[in-house]
């Protein structure tokens, strides 16, 4: 079992929710990343998602687009990406993800990009535009790397094809709760939550909710009842949010470690 | 039953959120379930003949292929198929029409589009007023500046055009906040796209669309001409009117060329020159050439036309280039205002920027296909539009350069 399962199982036995935390890495600046992603995990967080910035992010709201363009300004690339994940691992043993879009993984060697990632201790993938039909050979590759791969299940899947993403997910799946973008309102939370513990429980594959938890409130409105309800959630834009209104990496570390504390305390309340 | 073709040889695809994967599903059965319907066919056909004017025209361009080729020793003659003749001036109006009248049938209450040069925004919000749809449109906010005339027209016709201020603020930013604002209303919204590119099954449905163009013009070069052309000559953005001409002659002894915007030209960095310079990539849902850079980031694209300032381009035509089947060349920003300027002097018709393009390679084209043939040939043209929206571009091009000749 990699990182990422052993994670999700030793939660499961303290019957506590995984949190994990996106950041679109080099924004806004690469050394800040690391230390804000150090401060998602002093918070709390179980797990990072480290985002690699695209010049055409098409399932991004403006928050995560605007991180994003800063990110690419700031001379963020896949490569640095990894090497951010080093450094984060010389420090913290919280599985890492890496959350992608397909172009930048597809211009490279599939296999060479893979080794890379493993080599920077990368434990899992996941690639927004990359639909489980179009995923198959990167998930070869990924296996031969000992990577695990993420398939994302929307509201609008079909339940043939959430069946045919949860039997090829390996380490989690990605329950959207929104048919949107990122940083979309007024998610449907717990109808999420229950399809996710549902999909969870008939797969054995955890699953967790994201898309539209940005408070410590939606955050247990999409974690859900510890029989019934998701095996996580994750939080992107109001993290992304709260280093965008930040005045300085400091601040911002003190707003993202603020922030994902308060999650992990609604998390963790009984 | 046929199934649509959802990939041409290693190109096309789906790539795409995993929410919009049902959308993609539900439109593949609408085309196949409605759209190849006798009844669907029939009404599309009457609405193409009585309001869109079809058959267009096909006009022999003898002036032209002299001034092209005063010795005569490459162009035999020249062939025009007069997609500006349709209803709003160019070819787009084919495929919208075909899309918005499939989104009625399918019980979509709201329309989008991207557009670039604001032609195929046009032709959706014309669409959508004649069959009572809401229609709004994405445009890039440069686009929104250089293609004026045409955003007048689409708020005239009842659409709400949005200005995109995203990236480069050209088409290819216009068709990322589509697909955004179509992940966010999926289920109500349909997105009619405007061009042979993004997932499957868009490039087989636009080019399902727009091929009336080249059956139509490949029966009337019959009729008129007695034989086929020699060569049949497009531009390429997202490459429909060209696929659209090309389809009914690939298996014919006609060779096909496809011109791509080239800019300041192809060896500097402002062109969009994609299937003559880009990559094999992902853009926008679909595996095809696209112009970005070692990380995979895609670039800007650059061209005086706002229809070809696109950095991917359509799946079918990087298949064709990869079988070699069809040629692409390049026409500089340069070459495509001196092409429309002769156009119009020679033969009394105003062609858009991004049609200027196809005349500006038609000498090469005679130069190269004569020399295969050993005898003058014979060039089809497809005039993909006409150029009123671009008098503001042209005018200013034009002083700049010290006026025309
Ligand atoms: C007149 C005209 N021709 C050509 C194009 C390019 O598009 P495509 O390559 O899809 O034909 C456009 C696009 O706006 C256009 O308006």
């Amino acid at each position: 079992m990699g990182r990422i399962g052993e994670r999700f199982a030793r939660l499961r036995a303290q019957n506590k929710k995984a949190l994990v935390a996106y950041l679109c890495v080099g924004d806004p600046s690469i050394e800040a990343s690391v230390e804000l992603a150090l401060a998602a995990v002093r918070g709390g967080a179980d797990m990072l998602e480290l985002g690699v910035p695209f010049s055409d992010p098409v399932a991004d709201g403006p928050v995560i687009a605007r991180a994003g363009a800063r990110a690419l300004a700031a001379g963020a690339t896949l490569p640095r990406v990894l090497d951010v994940a080093r450094r984060l691992r010389a420090e913290t043993d919280v599985p890492l993800v890496l959350f992608t879009y397909a172009n930048p993984l597809l211009v490279r060697s599939l296999p060479r990009v893979m080794a890379a990632a493993r080599d920077a201790s990368i434990d899992g993938l996941l690639v927004v535009d990359l639909p489980v039909e179009a995923a198959g050979e990167l998930r070869g590759e990924a296996a031969a790397a000992g990577l695990d791969v993420i398939p994302l299940v929307a509201p609008t899947s079909s339940d043939a094809r959430a069946r045919a993403a949860m039997s090829v997910a390996t380490g989690f799946a990605y329950y959207v709760s929104v048919t949107g973008i990122t940083g979309s309102a007024a998610a449907p939370l717990e109808a999420a939550s229950l399809a996710a513990g549902r999909l969870s429980r008939e797969h054995g594959v955890p699953v967790v909710v994201g898309f539209g938890v940005d408070s410590p409130e939606k955050a247990r409105r999409a974690a859900g009842a510890s029989d019934s309800g998701a095996d996580g959630v994750v939080v992107g834009t109001a993290i992304v949010r709260a280093i965008e209104d930040a005045r300085s990496t400091s601040d911002a570390a003190r707003a993202v470690h603020a922030l994902v504390k308060s999650l992990r305390d609604a998390l963790d309340a009984p | 039953m046929t199934t649509l073709p959802g990939t041409f040889g290693a190109y096309g695809g789906r790539f795409v959120a995993e929410t919009l994967m049902f959308a993609l599903d539900e439109l593949e059965a609408g085309v196949r379930e409605i759209l190849r319907t006798d009844e669907f066919q029939s009404t599309l056909r009457e609405l193409l003949r009585a309001y869109v004017g079809r058959p267009t025209a096909l006009t022999r361009a003898r002036p032209l292929a002299t001034a092209l080729d005063p010795d005569g020793v490459g162009l035999a003659d020249v062939w025009l198929k007069r997609e500006d003749l349709c209803h709003t001036g160019a070819h787009k109006i084919n495929n919208a029409l075909g899309q918005v009248l499939l989104a009625k049938r399918m019980g979509k209450a709201r329309v989008i589009a991207e557009t670039g040069a604001g032609q195929h925004g046009v032709a959706t919000a014309t669409a959508c007023a004649l069959l009572d749809v809401p229609c709004e449109v994405f445009m890039g906010a440069v686009d929104v500046e250089r293609q004026a005339p045409n955003v007048a027209r689409m708020k005239m016709l009842g659409a709400r055009v949005v200005p995109v201020e995203t990236g480069s603020r050209t088409l290819k930013d216009a068709m990322n906040e589509a697909l955004r604002d179509w992940v966010t209303h999926v289920a109500h919204t349909a997105y009619c796209v405007g061009s042979a590119a993004g997932p499957h099954p868009y490039p087989s449905l636009v080019a399902e669309l727009q091929r009336v163009i080249g059956d139509e013009a490949r029966a009337d070069m019959l009729r008129e001409s007695g034989a086929l052309p020699d060569a049949v000559v497009a531009c390429v953005g997202g490459g429909s009117n060209a696929i659209g001409v090309m389809r009914a002659f690939l298996d014919d002894d006609v060779a096909l060329y496809g011109v791509e915007a080239a800019g300041d030209g192809v060896g500097t960095a402002r062109h969009a020159a994609t299937l003559t310079r880009g990559r094999v990539g992902v853009l926008h849902g679909a595996r095809s050439y696209v112009l970005c850079d070692d990380d995979g980031q895609i670039q800007e694209a650059h061209s005086i036309s706002a229809g070809l300032d696109y950095p991917g381009v359509g799946p079918e035509h990087a298949h064709l280039r990869d079988t070699g089947r069809v040629t692409y060349l390049a026409a500089t920003d340069r070459e495509a205002v001196e092409a429309a300027t002769l156009v119009a002097r020679r033969m009394g018709i105003l062609v858009a920027l991004e049609t200027a393009h196809a005349f500006a390679k038609v000498a090469e084209v005679g130069r190269r296909e004569s020399a295969r043939r050993g005898r003058p040939v014979s060039a089809l043209v497809c005039l993909s539009g006409r150029g009123d929206k671009d008098l503001g571009t042209l005018g200013a091009w034009l002083e700049a350069s010290g006026g025309a000749r």
